[in-house]
């Protein structure tokens, strides 16, 4: 302890720690200055370069949700037998986006393990991991999706194997995160014992990051049931393609496209509430 | 000045603080004794308003604390600060930017926001982190100090809000004997030289019996001691406790002293 206390000093340290403080505020200053400036300059180019244009476009943004709603409301009779009619095409996509979570999350937890600093098999290859998490979280679904479907044609498992690459190179990410946080005293009293890597991996990293990995995984799969239904717009089948067909064959059809949101909508609250619960439940079991 | 009566916390099934009541009548340094999970914390939280009661009711010169809301309970919180076993400061932002967020009650958001503390209460700051001896890390960050010196720099947060009551929850249960000493020395300090009610939670008996003026023991959330300290005798100390007949005082310890004490537990006066 040096408990130094002479009046003479704290006069210094209070001189010193105001300069310290004037610096921040000007720093602080300019940071706000130079984004309010990009935020302008940014919203000005983008609003001069629009096709359209923002301010005289902005009045008819309602438009289209507005005619949807008033043409599903008045064919409303019709909604049940257009809910039941589309509701195989949401189990394809709903099983489009689990099999493809199911895989990501597989080959991201292998992926992950492989590329977490102190945990990794060969720690020299961890930047080379990396980067091939990297490309497959860079290049988007669809460009992926349309590739497949050139190769193999249209269908479901072309979009499944699209957004499994694209999963694993996001969650591979997530879980990486996750594991460099993981206590490290436990994998160190199991390689005390002789444990080898992989049994490293799965008692003394998985039971510690496993609430977290799974709760990604589910965030993940909501977020792969929208995927899968946009992918439908490029033949990917499920809801993606009827809603593509009952949107753009013009008027007499948005009955069926509103039916086909409420499923879209109803099938990610159902699985959002699912979710939470089961992430609870892990959260609670590991605390007692 | 500070009532409590039947005040109760129930967690789901289990009763944390069971119907406890006492008064102080003038400011003092009371201490709260008792093994983990007697309801020491759950207490001072409660005076704090960090948790809220299941029951009973604190007044504070004659103002009942236990049904404020909002704006009256944050005002609450600044006139009782809180001091916390882990320090609870934020390790990445500077030590006198810490001790600052005592005044956060008084300032707006928009200015804590841009760090816009008026000049005075930066010079106050840093008096205070003076009288506490570690002036010359103000502008560390909170992280790079030892456990002793982040807890002083808690202290001088609690100080900056300038508070009726300080709690002190376990404030030495994660320092060395060295630095417990000082910290304790400074809360003892803090309510001699300025008057301030201290309530500190305390697991050792011994550290009860040095710096406070009057004791409370806890057990399963129900008051068994409420005296001077002097009362304590080995009997009381073993039912708070709920220890056996070989417990000794000298091994809840955590003064360098009761290292060099030869046999601690029969040295008791009765």
């Amino acid at each position: 302890m040096t408990d130094i206390s002479a009046p003479a000093r704290i006069d210094v340290l209070q001189t010193e720690y105001m300069a310290l403080v004037r610096q921040r505020r000007l720093y602080g200053g300019l940071v706000l200055a130079i984004f309010a400036l990009l935020m302008a300059s940014g919203f000005y180019v983008a609003d001069a370069r629009n096709a359209g244009g923002f301010w005289e476009g902005l009045h008819r943004v309602g438009d289209y949700p507005a005619a949807v709603i008033s043409e599903a409301w008045e064919k409303r009779a019709e909604l049940p037998a257009n809910l039941v009619k589309f509701f195989p095409a949401l189990v394809e996509t709903l099983n489009i986006a689990a099999v493809s979570t199911l895989l990501g999350a597989i080959f991201g937890l292998i992926f992950a393990l492989l590329s977490t600093r102190g945990l990794a098999r060969w720690p020299r290859l961890v930047p080379l991991f990396r980067r091939l998490m990297d490309i497959m979280r860079a290049i988007p679904e669809i460009v992926i999706a349309l590739v497949l479907i050139f190769m193999l044609g249209g269908g479901p498992v072309p979009a499944m194997l699209a957004i499994a690459i694209h999963t694993t190179g996001a969650l591979g990410k997530l879980f990486s995160e996750v594991a460099e946080n993981a206590d490290l005293k436990p994998v160190d009293g199991l390689a005390s014992v002789g444990a080898n890597w992989t049994q490293r991996m799965l008692l003394g990293v998985i039971p510690q990051v496993a609430p977290n990995f799974l709760s990604y995984a589910l965030l993940r799969f909501e977020i792969n049931i929208r995927a899968s239904a946009i992918l439908g717009f490029v033949g990917a089948g499920g809801l993606g393609y009827e809603l593509k067909n009952s949107m753009s064959w013009g008027p007499g059809e948005f009955d069926e496209a509103a039916a086909i949101f409420l499923l879209l909508f109803g099938a990610i609250v159902v699985f959002d509430q699912i979710s939470s619960r089961y992430r609870n439940r892990l959260t609670e079991g590991r605390l007692a | 000045m500070l009532s409590v009566s039947a005040l109760t916390k129930r967690f789901g099934d289990r009763t944390a603080v069971d119907q406890i009541n006492f008064t102080v009548d003038a400011p003092c340094m009371l201490g709260v004794i008792g093994r983990s999970g007697a309801g020491k914390s759950t207490l001072l939280r409660m005076l704090n308003r960090l948790g809220d009661a299941s029951g009973g009711s604190i007044t504070y010169e004659g103002r009942e604390i236990t049904t404020l809301k909002g704006a009256a309970k944050r005002e609450w919180q600044s006139r009782c600060a809180m001091i916390f076993q882990q320090f609870n400061l934020v390790p990445r932002m500077d030590v006198v930017s810490n001790v600052l967020h005592g005044t956060l009650n008084k300032r707006s958001t928009f200015a804590t926001l841009f760090n816009l503390y008026p000049d005075a209460d930066i010079h106050r700051a840093i008096e205070i982190l003076d009288r506490l001896g570690i002036a010359e890390h103000a502008a560390k960050r909170a992280e790079a100090l030892s456990g002793g010196q982040q807890q002083r720099v808690a202290i001088a947060r609690a100080l900056m809000q300038d508070p009726d009551i300080i709690l002190a929850d376990e404030p030495i249960a994660s320092l060395d004997p060295m630095n417990a000493q000082i910290v304790m020395d400074a809360l003892r300090r803090i309510h001699e030289e300025d008057g301030r009610m201290v309530i500190c939670n305390l697991h050792t008996l011994d550290t009860a019996r040095r710096y406070c003026d009057r004791v409370i023991g806890m057990r399963d959330g129900r008051i068994v001691f409420d005296g001077a300290p002097e009362m304590l005798t080995t009997d009381t100390a073993r039912e708070i406790y709920g220890a056996s007949g070989d417990f000794s005082e000298g091994a809840t310890s955590t003064e360098i002293e009761s290292l060099d004490r030869p046999a601690p537990a029969s040295a008791l006066p009765a």
